[in-house]
């Protein structure tokens, strides 16, 4: 049997891409009703559960625990880790954190995952998904590599660990990549990983007898000046909805449509 | 002293595109380096000093390449510091907006990802939200480190080039400690048609192209243009999965996006919907890609792609 995992995932409650989503927060922050699990989180889970069921599970001492930062609604992305097969949950929660860039919440989920490190056994791996599907920056991974000097994974289409060891596939622009790392480690996956499970009723029943622990920023040591609007970097100082695109020629193939397309390219000069 | 310090990671025998809109980019925030990896050539080295670079900063060592992201980070940091910069401008690859998030935490720096336009007091607009709102951000920091994303302002030269001056940036101890090493690396497939990021025409199949993309590649040839898919095409196998446009695939922002066989659900249109001409073919008048195609054909793209493919050629002759 491999060594057993200590393992956190980072889950995000973003407002849900299917609907038009909205700017109206201070600082110009995104509007958050609506929101879900971040799809993109799921194959993060997927991952984590892969790893820790090839080790014998919970029963043999491995940790797969969702840890999401964010309002009292963000509570919602950890139950639902619970359901789809999170074997614990960390809500971190602090009116301080509202509009933290990238940089303030790095800085916050390093101390979680430090604090998390410190009660039981240090964190063996930190999954995160890709991207967030609301910001898509994806600056948080590297940012909480750099923060915990732990080595970065990133962008993984494929992921195994074995003695201490992460190995993993990567695209790079015009190379496949096969890189190593030493845990502890952050990884991010792709959405070219796995296929991520559904939740079924046997685990929406189990989450409910699942604990959720809930942190502040005082329980992980950071001042409230550290994050927040206040402790971030970086201002946005303007957010303009884009004027949806209207539509414009439509037409009807009537034998000479392709002939059609290029006096239309022709006419806009991209030929 | 230099206001801004472009990064140029390993460009080979010639800068690519958008290195040269970085570096007109730097040029109107203020006197402009380069903090350079791999090998520098002439020609390289004639152009940086063409696009107005005064310096030339290479790091220590030489192995940056054989780790992802934190060791090219802590010299581009290092780098930073020689330089004096101020604003520091990446591409906006993955991997440019990593080594990015990274510097800003070493430099205690703000860091806007995704940057389309940049004024001179360092202001940066971006589109936010899969394209629904323009945003201008700033950072409060003394360092502001910018990621770019390609295709946004015109290449241009200065007037009167002259070669930058080099200097060895020294590599910080411990660099490649922590870091993740790269154990292999192979190189996929060249198609010869330019990179789908940058490329300033894309034609696109999705479902409709039923697992034959040759009347999409042939029409992009003959455009000069690069070829993308919707998720349901490169999931289907028909084409590789660097080719997918969209949330979760590459953002692209071309001058022209043809769109053939793509319904354009949600997640397409998040990678494509500001580019700046959209023309839609699909038989399915109901398909949403119409309420944002600038020119739309309900048709069998089979009939339409081949007729406009072969009078692109005649008129071009």
């Amino acid at each position: 049997m491999e060594e057993t995992l200590k393992i956190v995932v980072l889950v995000k409650h973003v407002p849900d891409a299917q609907f038009d989503r909205h700017i109206t927060g201070p600082g110009n922050t995104t509007d958050r009703d609506e929101s879900i699990l971040s799809e993109l989180d799921e194959y993060a889970l997927e991952a984590a559960l892969q790893l820790a069921e090839e080790r014998g599970g919970p029963k043999a001492g491995n940790e797969v625990i969702a840890l999401s930062m964010g309002p009292s609604g963000a509570v919602n992305a950890v139950k639902k880790s619970l359901q789809i097969g999170a074997y614990s949950g960390v809500h971190l929660s602090d009116d301080a954190l509202a509009g933290s860039d990238a940089a303030a919440t790095s800085l916050a989920l390093a101390a979680a995952i430090r604090h998390i490190s410190a009660d039981g056994r240090p964190v063996d791996l930190v999954l995160t998904g890709m991207a967030s599907t609301d910001g898509e920056t994806s600056l948080i991974p590297a940012q909480l590599a750099e923060r915990l000097s732990f080595p970065q994974v990133t962008f993984a289409s494929s992921l195994e660990v074995a003695a201490g060891q992460v190995s993993a596939r990567r695209d790079a622009g015009a190379f496949s990549e096969t890189v190593e790392a030493q845990l502890p480690a952050v990884v991010s996956v792709t959405d070219q990983i796995n296929e991520p499970r559904y939740p079924n009723f046997k685990g929406i029943l189990a989450a409910k007898k699942k604990k959720i622990a809930s942190l502040s920023l005082a329980d992980i040591g950071v001042d409230a000046s550290q994050v927040g609007l206040a402790g971030s970097w970086t201002v946005v100082e303007s957010a303009e909805a884009r004027p949806p695109r209207t539509a414009g020629t439509i037409i009807t193939d009537d034998g000479d449509a392709g002939i059609k397309l290029v006096d239309f390219l022709a006419a806009q000069k991209l030929l | 002293m230099a206001n801004a310090l472009v990064f140029i990671d390993n460009p080979g025998a010639a800068l690519k595109k958008s290195s040269l809109e970085l570096l007109t980019i730097a040029r109107s925030l203020g006197e402009t380096a380069v903090a350079f990896t791999g090998e520098l050539n002439d020609d390289v080295a004639a152009t940086l000093g063409a696009y107005g670079a005064t310096t030339v900063y290479l790091p220590s060592a030489e192995d940056l390449d054989n780790y992802l992201v934190g060791p090219k980070a802590a010299y581009l940091a290092a780098a930073v510091q020689s330089s004096g910069a101020t604003a520091v401008l990446l591409d906006n690859s993955p991997e440019g907006k990593e080594i990015a998030g990274r510097l800003g935490i070493k430099l205690n720096a703000g860091v806007i990802t995704d940057v389309v336009g940049v004024e001179a007091d360092g202001t940066a607009h971006k589109s936010v939200l899969a394209g629904s709102y323009n945003t201008t951000a700033k950072a409060t920091t003394p360092v502001t480190v910018l990621s770019v994303k390609a295709n946004n302002v015109e290449p241009s030269p200065v007037g009167a080039a002259a070669a930058p001056a080099t200097a060895t940036v020294e590599v910080p101890a411990g660099a490649i400690t922590n870091s993740a090493r790269i154990a292999a690396r192979t190189e996929k497939p060249v198609s010869g048609r330019p990179d789908l990021s940058e490329a300033r025409i894309v034609v696109a199949g999705g479902r409709g192209v039923d697992g034959d993309f040759s009347p999409v590649e042939e029409l992009a040839d003959a455009l000069g243009a690069a070829v993308g898919a919707s998720r349901a095409a490169t999931d289907a196998g028909w084409i590789g999965h660097d080719a997918q446009v969209g949330q979760t695939g590459v953002t692209v922002s071309p001058q022209l996006y043809i769109s053939a066989g793509i319904s354009g659900a949600i997640q397409q249109k998040a990678g494509m919907q500001t580019s700046k001409v959209i023309v839609a073919i699909n038989k399915d008048a109901e398909s949403p890609v119409f309420e944002i195609a600038d020119y739309g054909i309900i048709g069998d793209l089979f009939k339409v792609l081949p007729q406009a493919t072969a009078e692109i050629k005649k008129r071009k002759g």
